[in-house]
């Protein structure tokens, strides 16, 4: 047997994703075929604000995706031996910025500092000093004076970079354009494709300079500074993408079948059927969201931790509970989207073509398959980008009130959650909390200007 | 009319009736009592006397449903299930772990909670529909856009830094007000202008932009175009024939609230340190006190279902058609 | 001295102009009508000379003086006090143009504080006047109702009534009358025409429909891809049209005399309003098109006749010739058939009243009470009435898409209404549907092809892929249609296409029978001959039965050999057409009949209906028709007549008769 230097591991959560990708594929495979949805998506690519968001979103799904490669190092064994893994998972992600995560410092320390924030009892000395950083710095020895200048080299080296990179990405995508022989005939699904072009070029530059500094000066410094243990917080704001983007996204996708099949039955068959899943819905939405959150969470963590067996390693833990965590905000959201597609099954309904095929016998699943479902998949689209946002920013307040993921997984929550812990200390802080804001409001802006995008584009109300 | 809201009343019965019987499940059937007692008590402490001593502590010590053991309908009601759940129909929600008697406890809080939740609530629709309605007026302008802007960039923004950063900016850098603590009487103006400025700002920009969604909704429609050839100035247009309409579909969203204004704000008591029921709740939720949560639950949806009624109330009132059938 | 001129308006939307260079003026007291097809600019038109153009459209150039100032000029106040002071407006929807939530009283008395001046109790009553001098009865009850519960004539009243308020010099009705009967129609037209006499009010009454054009106008507006083509005093119009659209727009019209014939149809569509026109817009449909016409754009030119005043924008001189509509051979002999195809005994489908706390039945509304008509094989039935008549729930329950409440259906000789849905599939075969609205009937996220093969792949009457396929490009061809657009989707095709997409897919299954529920009311009049003739070829090659719900008497008059009346959810009158029609004995009928506006201008002497349709909910005791019925006495409130026998076929419910 051939020991590979990696045992690839696969979260539950890393599958969902990947089946979440893959439904996203098929749909946008899907929806090139047809007219109407290929219009839509042509009016949110002839947006400029809306490609601009994408672009930004799509680089915090690269950074997201990269994190759910998950993998367990092989230990250092003597040949022969069978080969044994690491316990920690780590992901690519964790590889590539494997000098960010490895340079831990002991505690606290300010953005770009070259010492500990808090003065410590030095060995070997009766004062107390801001001891000298581990790595922050290090490079500059002992002569500190440099240290202004070292950065602003650092920063200038970093925003050549950024130029120089952004300058290779457009001549290699001009190249490929040349290559796949795009006619150059003004008009006007060209214009906007032109439009398109412009919009994501003009904000991948922002994006790479700001790539090429926190890399020009992450290599000798903690950019973010570092949290109480000493961990890099740049690191945990990257590795929190992953946590915001998964609540973001699997919520609505383990919610949607229930929601669409709910849904249309309720307002297709009508009668008793719609009695009861109207009851269930209005049942359930009636317990207020944080509350019935916190009381399934509450219970989640009881079996979770009185089965402690049923996790091989910390990580599939926490997974579990990011996953349980989903399930639950799902739990929750679907009524909402249940009832959007029970109103809609009802106008849809009455609609000719429906009754044009029950006039041909056709039986009543079939109708909701091929007339009904197909009809109602703007309205999932619209709520599935329109809920992103808004869970992305429950998931920190739920896991500031304690009822969020597991303490060990990064998220933005739990960093404002360990961070809000020395707000009151003076100096106060502060650089853990505005990462984790920073980050957020760029994710969660990005996320709000394209689901605004792709609402009026989808939605016939709002283009009449 | 009366019948309306009759059969709407008869109709949250049922419901009650559900929540009750889900809160049972979730609490008393997912977990039982002792996996409870034992997440409790921690795993080092954990012996069957102790999960004993702390059921009877509880009252948990009893069958769930049915209790054979007992005479008469005391196998009915000698249960867990009567006495935890079907007991809260009458304002019986037994003790915290602390001993208290929850029933009192929420009567105490929902003072507080209300004078931080009222005010917040009806400062932020003022503001957020007359932002809305100056945006509307001045459509399709730069102001308009920039209003928008605005709007999104706000939402998008965690209610977490609207708190941390007022209260560092507000009290830390400016010391106008204390950063936390409540006191009753009117001394508590001190304590709740900045909570209660913070929560209208922290909630307008998702609800202006709400807001303005429906008016250019409804500015569309033919009878608006009826007003503008009569020759009306866009000013009445506004405020008699827009917002008379859009306000249907507003108070659908919004007097739906009204009620669960009691249950207060977690964030914001937890941050301002305010004694509340938004604070009592999440106390009890890090304490894991359940018997607390459970309590929440009930009343939040006892409430959350007189606000459907009060919405439907509200209804027939604001719209003729409605109220007229 | 005119009270209204307009020169060369302009309106974009984009870089669309769908109004594009339009003259016209209007003289006080005068009615000019402005007559299009949908999309030709005609509304856009009205609203540009209000400024109350949508949010997107603009006006790009012209003039528009109102009474000697330039609207168009006015600053946003001054505008003001022209609308609803100097012009006033009603539009098509009166269900929608009033304010929902104000009361009637409230949204008159709002145009008289602003144009008369009046305030409290003088405006009020000033409000009643004007809803009693729209023919409102009791108008101060109906001063606090609201918009809803008044039916669509008495709202239609309300918005004349808030436009009379500020005493208009003119009046401009954009298709008033479109969204109601044709009962109703004949009375708000009425109404208007006395206004302008009374008031020497002015009127630019916007519509498509010829007829109304004839009843009201002084002078009439042909406009057509946003430009006016011709413009001609009203006798000088219908006595000879000048432009060939003109002409192919009367030649377009079903009537009696052309049964069994072909309408003229004008082929191709009306240009989008973004494309650029070198020469004349009417060009591509033209069947006189000379060289000069594609590359200049048509002048104005007098219409030489013994009439002034006739202008027309064509290089054709003298007036455009008459395209003759081929006269029908009549009916064709009778079918050999003795046995109907269709018959339907007292049918009957009844919606409950849910009341109360609980929810109880405490009534029903008896949309359809009592249908009984037979249709033979390959005939075609009309089934006429008013909306809310119970016309279009008829025809879905006898095709069992409603479930009856009473009643039978035989079809071909088997019972319909005791079978189960798994037992009516293969009757489904039989019998299909035709629908009204083309844009609701095609399911817009499938592909043609698979739209058509619907039915055949339902009931599994043809079975290999290819051989589907072979059969539906034959269907495509058979309505008209390319087999190679099977793979579009419905968007991309126009109303008229669409409706003959919804004609294949029923034809795929080799129905016998077809319900056709309204199939040309959304469509425009060109567009409508051509789906008819359509129908009528298809139904000389296929020999197929058509029942026919419509309210359209013209069309009626077309193509149907028997028809049947409805009122209130009864037939009232039922027999051949040209008995019901030429001879009707049903005073609904004779009134019914008597509604539509002709095209010659000739006045029926038959008195108009005065009030509405009752509610189904709550039908009068009696005949149903006695409280608008002119001939009604105590025996006609007392029972439902009977059915009478006029000779074999023709049968009347009415004890007058």
């Amino acid at each position: 047997m051939t020991a590979f230097a990696i045992q690839p591991v696969a979260l539950w959560s890393d599958a969902l994703l990947f089946v979440l990708i893959s439904v996203i594929v098929a749909l946008t495979l899907w929806a090139r075929r047809q007219g109407a949805l290929r219009e839509a998506w042509a009016r949110v690519a002839k947006n400029g604000v809306a490609m601009a968001a994408a672009t930004v979103l799509a680089v915090f799904v690269l950074i997201g995706l990269l994190d759910s490669l998950h993998y367990r190092a092989r230990l250092e064994a003597p040949p022969g031996a069978t080969a044994r893994y690491a316990v920690e998972v780590n992901s690519a992600l964790d590889a590539l910025l494997s000098e960010l995560r490895l340079r831990a410092e002991t505690t606290y320390s300010a953005p770009l500092a070259t010492h500990l924030f808090a003065r410590e009892a030095l060995e070997n000395s009766t004062q107390r000093e801001f001891p000298r950083l581990r790595y922050g710095g290090a490079h500059l020895g002992d002569n500190l004076s440099g240290h202004a200048l070292d950065i602003a080299v650092r920063v200038s080296r970093g925003l050549a970079g950024g130029v120089v990179a952004w300058i290779l990405l457009m001549l290699l995508a001009r190249r490929m354009k040349v290559g796949a022989g795009a006619p150059c005939v003004p008009g006007t699904p060209l214009r906007g494709q032109a439009m398109a072009i412009r919009a994501v070029t003009i904000t991948l530059l922002p994006i790479l300079l700001l790539f090429g500094v926190a890399i020009s000066l992450g290599g000798g410094y903690h950019v973010f500074g570092t949290d109480k243990v000493g961990q890099d917080v740049l690191y945990l704001s990257l590795k929190a993408i992953r946590t915001g983007l998964l609540i973001g996204t699997l919520t609505t996708l383990v919610m949607l079948p229930a929601a669409l099949l709910l849904g249309i039955l309720a307002g297709y068959v009508g009668g008793w059927v719609d009695d009861l899943i109207q009851y269930v819905y209005t049942t359930l939405s009636s317990i207020p969201g944080v509350l019935l959150i916190a009381a399934a969470v509450l219970m989640m963590q009881v079996v979770i931790d009185t089965h402690p067996d049923w996790f091989a390693t910390s990580a599939e833990r926490a997974d579990a509970r990011l996953l349980a965590l989903c399930l639950i905000l799902g739990m929750t959201s679907w009524t909402g989207v249940a009832r959007l597609l029970r109103g809609e099954t009802l106008k849809l309904r009455e609609l000719e073509f429906v009754q044009a095929a029950q006039a041909f016998g056709v039986g009543s699943f079939a109708i909701m398959r091929r007339h009904i479902l197909p009809n109602l998949m703007h309205i999932v689209l619209i709520s599935l980008v329109m809920d992103f946002s808004g869970l992305v920013l429950a998931e920190a307040v739920l896991s500031y009130v304690g009822v969020g993921v597991d303490p060990t997984t990064i998220s933005f929550g739990t960093m404002i959650n360990t961070a809000r812990m020395e707000l009151a200390r003076e100096p106060m802080v502060w650089w853990s909390l505005l990462a984790a804001f920073s980050f957020m409001f760029a994710l969660v802006l990005a996320a709000n200007l394209f689901a605004d995008a792709v609402r009026d584009a989808f939605d016939p109300r709002s283009s009449a | 009319m009366l019948a309306y809201i009759l059969r709407r009343l008869l109709y949250a019965i049922p419901i009650l009736i559900g929540v009750n019987l889900f809160t049972f499940g979730l609490f008393f059937v997912v977990n039982t009592p002792d996996d409870m007692a034992r997440m409790q008590l921690g795993v080092k402490r954990v012996t069957p006397e102790a999960i004993q001593k702390w059921k009877a502590e509880r009252g948990y010590d009893k069958p769930l449903v049915w209790n054979a053991a007992a005479a008469g309908s005391g196998a009915l009601t000698d249960t867990i299930f009567f006495s935890k759940s079907v007991r809260m129909f009458v304002g019986d929600f037994g003790r915290a772990d602390d001993g208290r008697d929850i029933a009192r406890e929420i009567g105490d809080r929902m003072g507080p909670s209300l004078a931080i939740a009222l005010p917040t609530f009806v400062l932020g629709l003022f503001v957020a529909i007359s932002f809305a309605l100056l945006l509307v007026f001045f459509r399709a302008t730069t102001l308009d856009f920039a209003g928008v802007v605005l709007c999104v960039a706000m939402m998008s923004i965690s209610g977490l830094f609207y708190i941390i950063g007022g209260q560092w900016l507000v009290s830390k850098v400016w010391h106008l007000v204390p950063i936390s603590g409540y006191s009753g009487g009117l001394d508590a103006a001190k304590f709740l202008i900045l909570p209660v400025i913070i929560g209208v700002i922290g909630g307008i920009g998702s609800s202006a932009r709400w807001y303005r969604t429906i008016f250019l909704e409804e500015i569309t429609r033919d009878y608006v175009r009826t007003a503008r050839a009569k020759g009306l100035p866009e000013r009445v247009v506004l405020f008699r024939h827009v917002l008379r309409n859009a306000l249907i579909p507003i108070l659908t969203g919004v007097v739906v609230v009204i009620p669960t204004l009691f249950m207060g704000s977690l964030l914001t008591e937890s941050f301002f340190g305010v004694p509340g029921l938004g604070s009592y709740t999440i106390d009890a939720i890090n304490a894991q006190d359940f018997a607390v949560v459970r309590s929440m639950v009930f009343i939040g949806s006892v409430l959350y279902i007189f606000g459907l009624l009060l919405t439907d109330v509200s209804y027939t009132l604001a719209d003729p058609r409605v109220r007229l059938q | 001295m005119s009270i209204l001129a307009v020169t060369d308006l302009t309106i974009q939307i984009g870089a669309a102009r769908p109004v594009d260079g339009i003259s016209f003026d209007i003289a006080p007291g005068e009615c000019f009508a402005l007559l299009g097809e949908s999309g030709c600019g005609k509304s856009m038109t009205a609203l540009g000379i209000m400024r109350l153009l949508p949010a997107a459209a603009l006006v790009a150039g012209g003039a528009v003086a109102f009474e000697g100032d330039d609207l168009l000029a006015l600053p946003e106040s001054g505008m003001r006090d022209v609308r609803g002071g100097g012009i006033g407006m009603i539009f098509q929807e009166p269900a929608t143009s009033l304010n929902p939530v104000l009361t009637v009283g409230r949204q008159i008395v709002e145009a008289l504080e602003l144009h008369a001046g009046l305030r409290g109790d003088a405006a009020r009553a000033r409000a009643g006047e004007l809803l009693d001098q729209v023919g409102i009865p009791d108008p101060l009850r109906r001063l606090d109702e609201y918009p809803f519960q008044l039916s669509g004539g008495l709202r239609q009243r309300v918005m004349i009534a808030i436009a009379l308020a500020g005493a208009p010099r003119l009046l401009i009705a954009d298709e008033p009358t479109t969204a109601l009967d044709v009962t109703i129609q004949a009375q708000v037209l009425d109404l208007l025409d006395d206004l302008r006499r009374e008031q020497r009010m002015a009127l630019l009454l916007i519509t498509h429909d010829l007829g109304v054009v004839a009843r009201m106008a002084d002078r009439v507006g042909v406009m057509y891809a946003g430009q006016l083509v011709e413009v001609a005093p009203r006798r000088a119009f219908f006595a000879h049209p000048g432009h060939p659209y003109s002409v192919r727009l009367f030649a377009a019209l079903p009537e009696a005399e052309r049964r069994g014939g072909r309408l003229a149809t004008i082929p191709g569509s009306v240009p989008a309003a973004d494309v650029r026109h070198e020469g004349c817009r009417f060009v591509a449909r033209c069947s006189e098109v000379m060289p000069v016409c594609r590359t200049v754009p048509p002048p104005w030119r007098e219409v030489e006749s013994d009439q002034p005043g006739q202008r027309v924008r064509c290089f054709l001189p003298g007036a455009a010739p008459v395209v003759a509509p081929t006269v029908g051979a009549g009916d064709t002999a009778l079918a050999a058939a003795s046995k109907p195809l269709l018959e339907v005994t007292d049918l009957q489908v009844h919606f409950p009243i849910r009341r109360g706390i609980l929810q109880r039945v405490v009534g029903a509304v008896r949309a359809v009470d009592g249908v009984s008509l037979q249709l033979m094989p390959g005939r075609t039935l009309a089934l006429v009435g008013e909306s809310g008549c119970g016309k279009t729930t008829a025809g879905k329950a006898m095709l069992q898409l409603l479930r009856p409440t009473a009643g039978s259906v035989l079809l071909d000789g088997a019972e319909l209404t005791t079978r189960s849905t798994a037992e009516l599939r293969p009757l489904r075969a039989k019998m299909q549907m035709v629908f009204q609205d083309p844009f609701a009937s095609l399911n817009p996220r499938l592909r043609i092809g698979d739209i058509i093969a619907e039915g055949m792949q339902a009931l599994g009457t043809l079975g290999s892929g290819s051989d589907r396929a072979a059969r539906v490009g034959i269907l495509m061809e058979q309505v008209g249609l390319r087999a190679d657009m099977v793979s579009r989707y419905p968007h991309e095709f126009s109303g008229g296409q669409r409706q003959r997409i919804a004609i294949a897919r029923a034809l795929a299954v080799n129905p016998q029978l077809l319900i056709c529920d309204e199939p040309t009311s959304a469509l425009d009049v060109s567009v409508q001959a051509q789906i008819l003739n359509l129908l009528s070829d298809l139904q000389g090659e296929l020999k197929l039965a058509y029942l026919f719900i419509t309210h359209n008497i013209a069309v009626v008059d077309y193509l149907a050999h028997a028809v049947a009346v409805m009122y209130l959810g009864r037939v009232v009158e039922r027999g051949s057409a040209d008995e019901v029609l030429r001879h009707a004995r049903h005073p609904y009928t004779q009134a019914l009949l008597a509604a539509v506006p002709r095209v010659d201008g000739a006045r029926s002497e038959v008195p108009k209906l005065a009030g509405d349709m009752p509610s189904p909910a709550n039908p009068p005791a009696g005949c149903h028709f006695h409280p608008r019925c002119p001939l009604a006495d105590e025996a006609c409130r007392r029972s439902y007549p009977v059915e009478t026998l006029f000779g074999a076929t023709h049968a009347v419910r009415c004890i007058k008769a």
